[in-house]
């Protein structure tokens, strides 16, 4: 392990670390624990009086709903506080800042603790609602708060005499703010066994998949507001602490055990749901998923503009739905599932051939511009083909309902199943089969990126000009990525549109509520991390499972949703999963960090754009 | 590849580019054989960027022709890569986000055959077509010395080192000619001489090599014929010591008035340039 200076206890907080709450060290870590501690037993105490506020949080001894949040939060704050005493068995914990995690942790605990303390207040009409449980757990994450402000720097703070006036002050507060938070990166990891290794990475999946399943899970927004608070802090905290870093540079050591083991947690999901509409969360998330990494190969490699993407996943949708048996077909075929399916993808392609010929002869602006334009040209198109306005193909905005389940080898998937003695409902189905869908996509990104062809379209984002200029034909490669990302959304679509048992043209639009549609596709690409496989997939889960579980809000979504993103570019402008190209182009940080010893075996230097 | 010494690699007739009313390039002729370094010379502005686009295809040349091996090259800049010319830019033009050796794979590209299928399927033809090609670009940068670091941000070179890989990225394409665009222009005199060893290896792999420079001693030292470009039009060529007591030129440099004057301050920046600093121009070098 790394032996990091600031964890050294008898040193006096000097000029360079000292803490926003100048206490001594000793006694400020000392609160920390104590006051965790105090946050802690609260949970196990009753924090209202009724069961009226959702989660049941009256009884005692029994944590609930909330108080899981705070326990949960409380007992990571406790660990990360005690692995600051140098407790032998704890310091793996914290390879990078030691004390920035517990900061971020107890925040986050007062955070959750703060939310539920006034919800419960607002919901049951005042504070006499409150008892003494919510003030303990309230109080101690207060203390606990305190006194981790009180802790020294991670790294040591050399900011420049600011003005004396009142603006001067508030920036020293900002940046001693700012730098409370940071950390130093983590330093070389112990070399492992391989066992162990991939052992780290599955758990790390599974605590991953847990958390995930437990937001999904979440059966009221209050629980959902506190989940996010704690997962959000504590991610964060997790990431100070070196922890994550640690973890993808052994996801970057073994990447197919950790595709297999990302799409092994993925499997277990719909086993955890007994309930089918967490399902359906999921089935749509991965549908959400799977086209936005298909417009990462057009965004993300090829630096195309594409603001009319969710057309392709329609054009899917219609084509799979139209020859899928729907007595409101007007077509009336029944194709088999594989027949439908690369009908879908052909009809994307081919659509994506037709808008793109024209339009990639354009560069930048144009190119957005006019793919807006064909995106809603496609939905009204949709609209029109409806015998009146035009000949009779799609039924206009009635769309084509009552598609028929799919039925593969014999096994319904329309029909709840008995799998190892857990039930596998209609929408854990669907789901699997998505997750073969999302498979596929993310095979086809990661093999094309690492090839001839996708360094070939990265050149042509990174300049045009000298791309061509190094034998690159612009126009075709453009083309080839265009149609690609075409018709992998045209395989997710031929998926959604039995999911959602019809197709309307109304669910294919620019911007709109329910997220598959153009803007919401983009910004989980932008949000995620352009140019990775998780960034994408991160990113829609994030952008599906908000608004979808805060319905509440749903008037100022896109309001909160454009402050997120104004937010994002300006603290995190490479996603929340960098590229490791984008990262050193946006933080300066200088050198990428090379191998050591970099006589690697050919095959293993360099490309890696597709992420973590 | 390597024919006999006389053998015409390039042959450019004619050319003329004519931007609205201003003439940039005014019916230039010039060959270049195999196995030679010829040197375009003259004040900025005189139009040799511009004649390198034409030459590659970035721009559509007015008029006139331009041969390479005897086929008349399309102005498309990949075709003309493909046909064997490649080309570095007076103002940097590498993937700034790929790293130092994708920046030479990407080079590459002409030279290699693996489509989208082949990449998706990675059929055995896959792995050892990217094998060959990875340990062909080591083996480029091997020999411009930058091999230690192949792993690196392009962007994150230093600029000497910058001006070498894309020379490294264009010998890449395997090419019979490469036009260099003031490969020299903001290094220090050490990075100067170490370039002009870089020429002469290039051309001892038996690459011909057309260079754009200003600096009067790397042309002195290295070229075996100098043309001279003054407002779009070759007023010289020959060899280096003939061009360079050309009253002619002498006068073009110096800014006494010839056939339509160049402004005093170009002078001033020419003189400028010979002292061997010049780090940009004007105007949209491509
Ligand atoms: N794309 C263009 N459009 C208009 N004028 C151009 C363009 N490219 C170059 N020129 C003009 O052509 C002339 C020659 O430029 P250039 O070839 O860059 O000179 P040099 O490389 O010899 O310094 C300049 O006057 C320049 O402004
Ligand atoms: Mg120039």
């Amino acid at each position: 392990m790394t032996t990091n200076t600031t964890t050294d206890l008898t040193k006096s907080p000097s000029a360079g670390t000292s803490p926003l709450i100048p206490l001594p060290p000793a006694l400020a870590r000392a609160t920390t624990v104590l006051g965790s501690a105090v946050a802690l037993a609260g949970t196990f105490l009753a924090w209202t009086w009724t069961e009226e506020f959702p989660g049941n949080l009256t009884v005692t001894g029994y944590p609930g709903g909330l108080q899981i949040l705070t326990l949960i939060g409380s007992a990571l704050t406790l660990l990360f506080a005690l692995s600051g005493y140098g407790i032998r068995g704890l310091g793996w914990l914290t390879p990078g800042g030691t004390n920035s995690p517990v900061l971020l942790l107890a925040l986050g605990v007062l955070g959750t603790t703060g939310y539920a303390m006034g919800a419960i207040s607002d919901e049951l009409g005042g504070l006499v609602n409150l008892e003494p449980g919510a003030w303990v757990s309230g109080i101690g994450a207060l203390i606990a708060t305190i006194g981790a402000l009180g802790l020294p720097y991670d790294q040591p703070y050399d900011a420049a005499d600011p003005t004396p006036d009142l603006w001067g002050k508030i920036r020293k507060f900002g940046g001693k703010a700012r730098h409370a938070l940071s950390a130093p990166e983590p330093g070389r990891a112990k070399e492992l066994p391989a066992w162990a290794e991939i052992l780290i990475i599955a758990a790390g999946f599974g605590a991953g998949l847990y958390v995930f399943a437990y937001g999904i899970g979440t059966e009221y927004s209050e629980l959902f507001i506190g989940f996010l608070i704690i997962a959000g802090f504590g991610f964060t905290a997790v990431n100070r602490a070196g922890l994550l870093k640690r973890l993808s540079a052994l996801t970057a050591k073994h990447r197919n055990v950790t595709l297999a083991a990302a799409f092994a947690a993925a499997i277990c999901f719909p086993f955890t749901q007994s309930n089918d509409q967490f399902a359906l969360i999921g089935a749509n998330i991965l549908i959400f998923a799977t086209v936005a990494l298909g417009l990462n190969v057009v965004v993300g490699l090829a630096g195309l503009l594409d603001l009319g993407y969710v057309a392709f996943l329609g054009v899917g949708a219609y084509a799979a739905a139209l020859v899928s048996g729907s007595p409101q077909s007007t077509i009336g075929v029944h194709f088999p599932f594989w027949a439908a399916v690369l009908t879908g993808a052909a009809a994307s392609l081919i659509f994506g051939v037709v808008i793109g010929a024209p339009t990639l002869r354009l560069r930048g602006d144009y190119l957005a511009i006019v793919t807006l334009g064909f995106g809603e040209i496609f939905r009204i198109t949709m609209n029109n083909l409806n015998g009146n306005s035009g000949p009779d193909v799609t039924n206009g905005s009635n769309g084509i309902p009552n598609i028929p389940d799919l039925e593969i080898f014999g096994f319904n998937l329309g029909v709840p199943h008995d799998v190892l003695g857990t039930e596998l409902t209609r929408s854990g189905n669907y789901y699997l089969l998505m997750l073969l869908f999302t498979a596929i996509v993310v095979m086809v990104f990661r093999r094309s990126a690492e090839s001839r062809i996708g360094r070939a379209w990265v050149a042509i984002r990174e300049d045009e000009t000298a791309a061509t200029a190094m034998g690159i034909n612009g126009f075709r490669l453009k083309l080839l990525a265009f149609a690609l990302g075409a018709s992998l959304a045209g395989l997710a679509g031929t998926v959604q549109s039995h999911v959602s048992y019809s197709v309307t043209p109304e669910q294919y639009q620019f911007a709109g509520s329910v997220p598959p549609n153009s803007a919401f596709l983009l910004a989980a690409v932008i949000l995620g991390g352009m140019g990775t496989i998780s960034g994408p997939l991160i990113g829609a889960a994030l952008l599906y499972l908000i608004p979808a579980k805060l319905q509440f809000m749903a008037e100022y979504q896109l309001l909160l949703f454009g402050f997120a993103l104004m937010l994002l570019m300006r603290f995190r402008p490479e996603g929340l999963v960098a590229d490791r190209r984008k990262q050193l182009e946006f933080h300066e940080t200088g050198q990428l960090d090379v191998p050591e010893g970099t006589a690697l075996p050919d095959g293993a230097t360099g490309v890696a754009k597709a992420g973590a | 590849m390597t024919t006999t010494i006389t053998s015409t690699v390039l042959d450019a007739t004619g050319v003329t580019m004519r931007f609205g009313g201003l003439t940039a390039v005014r019916s230039v002729d010039l060959t270049v054989n195999s196995g030679e370094i010829v040197g375009l010379i003259g004040p900025n502005g005189a139009g040799k960027t511009t004649f390198f686009n034409c030459l590659t295809g970035l721009y559509v040349p007015t008029d006139g022709k331009v041969t390479y091996k005897g086929t008349v090259l399309p102005p498309k800049p990949h075709l003309v890569t493909q046909a064997g010319i490649a080309r570095t830019f007076q103002n940097i033009r590498l993937f700034a986000n790929m790293t130092v050796l994708e920046n030479v794979l990407v080079g590459r590209h002409t030279r290699t055959k693996e489509g989208l299928w082949s990449a998706l399927l990675r059929l055995p033809s896959f792995s050892k077509a990217e094998a060959a090609s990875r340990e062909r670009a080591m083996e480029l940068l091997e020999f411009i010395g930058l091999a230690a670091k192949a792993d690196h941000l392009a962007r994150n070179l230093p600029y000497g080192e910058q001006r070498k890989l894309e020379i490294a990225r264009a010998l890449a394409s395997e090419p019979g000619l490469l036009l260099l665009d003031e490969p020299t222009a903001g290094m220090n005199p050490q990075e100067t001489r170490a370039t002009e060893e870089l020429v002469f290896a290039i051309r001892d792999k038996g690459i011909a090599v057309l260079v754009i420079e200003h600096d009067i001693r790397f042309i002195m030292n290295l070229c075996d014929r100098v043309a001279v470009l003054v407002q779009g039009e070759k007023i010289v060529e020959g060899p280096a010591e003939v061009v360079q007591a050309d009253e002619r030129v002498i006068a073009a440099y110096l800014g006494t008035p010839f056939d339509g004057a160049p402004g005093s301050e170009e002078a001033a920046e020419v003189e400028a340039a010979e002292a061997h600093s010049t780090t940009s121009s004007e105007g949209d070098d491509q």
